[in-house]
């Protein structure tokens, strides 16, 4: 039971990053591909009606991890502390540049919270991939389960660990380009003229540092954490459908961004987010956070989970209501399928 | 014990719901009287209501922003500050707040922007569907925090492991406490206070001002009528019924509340007065006599259990705020339903347009809501302390203790400073919309070149 749920979060996470990343990303470029306040609005309209439906799958993820793992709730929140209030600032912050820019008729106001959405969309994507790079490289777990990480120590990497090291910093800068490239992806599938050349450039010009960072950054978990292989050992038939999703998503998403291709071009960058996380996902299985300090401390499935009625019956209610949420996403996406335009009628952005 | 950590985690929360919960009320306030104008726009082919309707919209939209943005670190809270707490508790407290996220975060996300863009796309009747959606969204999204905030008062459905945690053993006992029922009812209809006060206070000024004449009278009617009844409900029966399960359950509280330090049969009730804890005395008491237990049993002479049934550290451990914020809550109450009972008399008698002192007074009482609903989360929380969960986990045993006091003055003093950068913009944007008012540029007031964007 308690592996349902760990794949239900792995699975409320993963599309969280699909879905959030690429209004993310698209945060990150925003200042660099729309230059004037009707380019600037039409990239606010093209992720305008769903990037707060987006985020919302971070909200629910949260909530689920609380329900199902409270244990791991508890001590990855107090443990990261700070980041969290800092990611959480950061949230506000760009809701708030994202929600309030057109309520004014002034270029400062514009200027200001163009600002703040572009700062706080790189600087959160860049802290998810930290945050994930902390999973992956273990958090100094005292017995007790409770860990409190500063925000840095030495950069080294080490069993003191801080939540920042060169390691993290590297998954955090991978998140960065990935979810820019797939950001860029999506303006140009949903954008036309000067806004969509500049996106498709980007995405183009991001390609060669994305792959060179990705296989880096694989090769030093490895190093860091040889362990992280063992379950594709055990099943090696499952684990290597992993490494070829990666491969084929990443020559796709090269070849249909030569071309051209948009709508390819944004599904194959999905993919290789959906493999990405699932690489992790299956390594850690049936850790949810390991420990630095010693192995038998290390958080799991089975140490971390809620009673078995709690996991038995929310399994009924939770499925429920993630095919209704479904639902709407569906439907809204629909709703506000091909290309973002200006002029009235549109999303007030 | 670090104490001051202890002290600063408290803090952390404290200040963070306070502010949050400024917004939603007045969204979950607002979500059904949209729902009323819009329906008589459909119904009465007035394009006043529409107008009206949109112009509500408008505010609703800011305001709601504001209610995310600071919901968001409330739901992060548990683990970061309490993580004690949520370690224990999350296999009950978990369970609304998933269901809050799956059931109605996704359902407002998904409406809002149709709501508050989508009017000419949708045309009237699906539009009005859509406002109908996010006010459900609203509400259930109430109803799941007041169950996790209920089951903390009196926890139902659960059992305790070895290690001390809580476990859930009925899913719907859980959603279905009888204390979430009342307590769920209670939280509505001041929402519904403070929206139907807002309305009123708005077309006041309005009406006071002299401008927007076809709308004004509007907004006057309808807060009126609303704040009527919602004031109403707040005392009868919810209020009443609060009362009576606190004196069943928590008789300490309602104790400490009403500042009873001695058991008495003919319980006073003190209306105004000091409490001293060290003393146990009320200084400057007025009190009328006999009619707390008159109020809670129903008879003059009943016996009503004073905080010396009580050990010590089975106290409230903040008696002169919670007692403070019990009378400012229950005086409030009383004069909402006296100003809308009268405004409503005139209005019935159609002189309220121009009755300038009851407009003046309903436009000064806008903020009074937001005092006494305020007034009344911390009523229930104080009440509830020493303990989190009641009667089996003490607050002092709930706080995250790896989490010094530093990291959390450093956070507190960020969440001041982000809020009253929010709260200036909030501020601004909103007296925009009103000065705009419902009727755009008919008025005379033309709205800024490209505003329409």
């Amino acid at each position: 039971m308690a592996t349902i749920w760990f794949v239900l979060v792995a699975f409320m996470l993963t599309a969280y990053v699909v879905l959030d990343g690429f209004d993310l990303g698209a945060g990150v470029l925003h200042l660099g591909i729309a230059r004037t306040d009707a380019e600037r609005r039409l990239v606010l309209r093209s992720i305008g009606p769903v990037w707060d439906g987006n985020e919302v799958w971070l909200l629910a993820a949260g909530g689920t991890l609380y329900y199902a793992f409270p244990v791991l709730y508890a001590s990855s929140l107090s443990g990261f502390y700070l980041s969290i209030n800092m990611v959480l600032w950061l949230l506000m912050l760009r809701a708030v540049g994202i929600e309030f820019r057109a309520h004014l008729e002034s270029k400062v106001w514009w200027d200001f919270f163009d600002g703040a959405f572009c700062l706080s969309s790189a600087l959160l994507s860049l802290f998810f991939g930290v945050a994930l790079g902390n999973v992956i490289r273990g958090v100094p777990l005292r017995p007790d389960g409770s860990f409190f990480e500063p925000l840095w120590t030495d950069f080294g990497v080490g069993t003191e660990n801080g939540i920042l090291d060169w390691f993290t910093l590297c998954c955090g800068l991978l998140a960065l380009i990935a979810l820019t490239v797939h950001g860029a992806a999506w303006v140009a599938l949903k954008t036309e003229g000067p806004v969509q050349e500049r996106a498709r450039r980007a995405a183009t010009l991001l390609f060669a540092p994305l792959l060179v960072l990705a296989a880096f950054t694989l090769f030093a978990a490895l190093w860091l954490r040889p362990q992280l292989l063992d379950n594709y050992r055990q099943h090696w038939l499952w684990g290597a459908i992993i490494p070829i999703a990666v491969a084929a998503s990443l020559l796709a998403l090269v070849v249909n961004l030569r071309r051209g291709r948009d709508r390819a071009a944004f599904l194959a960058s999905c993919v290789f987010l959906i493999a990405m996380l699932s690489g992790v996902a299956f390594a850690l299985h049936p850790r949810l956070l390991p420990a630095s300090t010693l192995d038998a401390y290390s958080l799991t499935i089975h140490n971390a989970a809620s009673g078995a009625y709690s996991l038995k019956y929310g399994v009924y209610w939770w499925s429920a209501g993630m095919a209704i949420a479904v639902g709407y996403f569906v439907f809204i996406y629909w709703m506000f399928r091909g290309k973002a335009r200006l002029g009235p009628g549109g999303h007030g952005y | 014990m670090d104490s001051a950590a202890f002290l600063m985690h408290r803090l952390h929360f404290g200040f963070t719901i306070t502010f949050h919960y400024l917004f939603p009320q007045l969204t979950m306030g607002l979500a059904p009287l949209i729902v009323v104008l819009q329906t008589l726009a459909l119904w009465r082919k007035d394009p006043r209501f529409a107008e009206a309707a949109r112009f509500w919209a408008k505010i609703f939209g800011i305001n709601f922003v504001l209610g995310v943005v600071t919901g968001i670190p409330m739901e992060f809270q548990f683990g970061t500050n309490w993580s004690r707490f949520s370690r224990l508790t999350g296999g009950v407290i978990g369970q609304p707040l998933v269901m809050e996220g799956v059931f109605s975060f996704f359902l407002e996300s998904a409406f809002l922007g149709l709501f508050l863009f989508g009017e000419k796309r949708l045309g009237p009747k699906l539009h009005c569907l859509t406002a109908v959606a996010v006010f459900l969204g609203s509400w259930l999204s109430g109803y799941f925090i007041v169950s996790a905030s209920a089951w903390m008062q009196h926890p139902v459905a659960y059992e305790r492991l070895a290690d001390g945690s809580f476990q859930v053993t009925s899913f719907s006992g859980v959603l279905l406490n009888p204390w979430t029922l009342v307590q769920y009812a209670h939280t509505m209809s001041g929402a519904v206070v403070t929206g139907s006060f807002v309305m009123a206070a708005t077309g006041a000024f309005y009406l006071l001002g002299g401008r927007h004449e076809r709308h004004a009278p509007l907004f006057v009617r309808v807060g009126v009528i609303a704040g009527l009844v919602s004031s109403l409900l707040q005392i009868f029966p919810t209020g009443d019924l609060h009362g009576r399960y606190l004196a069943k359950h928590q008789p300490a509280t309602i104790a400490a509340m009403e500042g009873l330090f001695e058991t008495r049969a003919g319980a006073p009730i003190v209306l105004i007065g000091q409490p001293d804890p060290a003393k146990g005395t009320i200084e400057n008491p007025i009190a009328v006599n006999e009619a707390l237990s008159f109020l809670i049993y129903g008879t003059f002479r009943a016996e009503v259990k004073g905080l010396d049934q009580f050990p010590r550290q089975d106290w409230p451990d903040n008696i002169p705020l919670l007692f403070f914020a019990y009378h400012i809550m229950a005086g409030l109450g009383t004069l909402f339903l006296l100003l809308t009972a009268v405004s409503a008399f005139l209005l019935w008698r159609g002189t309220l347009y121009r009755t300038k002192a009851a407009l003046w007074a309903l436009m000064l009482a806008f903020p009074f809501p937001y005092i006494a609903n305020t007034a009344g989360w911390l009523t229930a929380e104080l009440g509830r302390q020493p303990w989190l969960v009641y009667g089996l986990l003490r607050t002092e045993h709930g706080w995250s203790d790896s989490v010094s006091s530093g990291s959390t003055w450093f956070t507190l003093l960020g969440y001041m400073g982000m809020y009253a950068v929010l709260a200036i913009s909030f501020v601004l944007l909103v007296q925009r919309v009103i000065a705009e008012g419902p009727s755009g540029a008919d008025q005379g007031h033309p709205a800024p070149a490209g505003s329409a964007a």
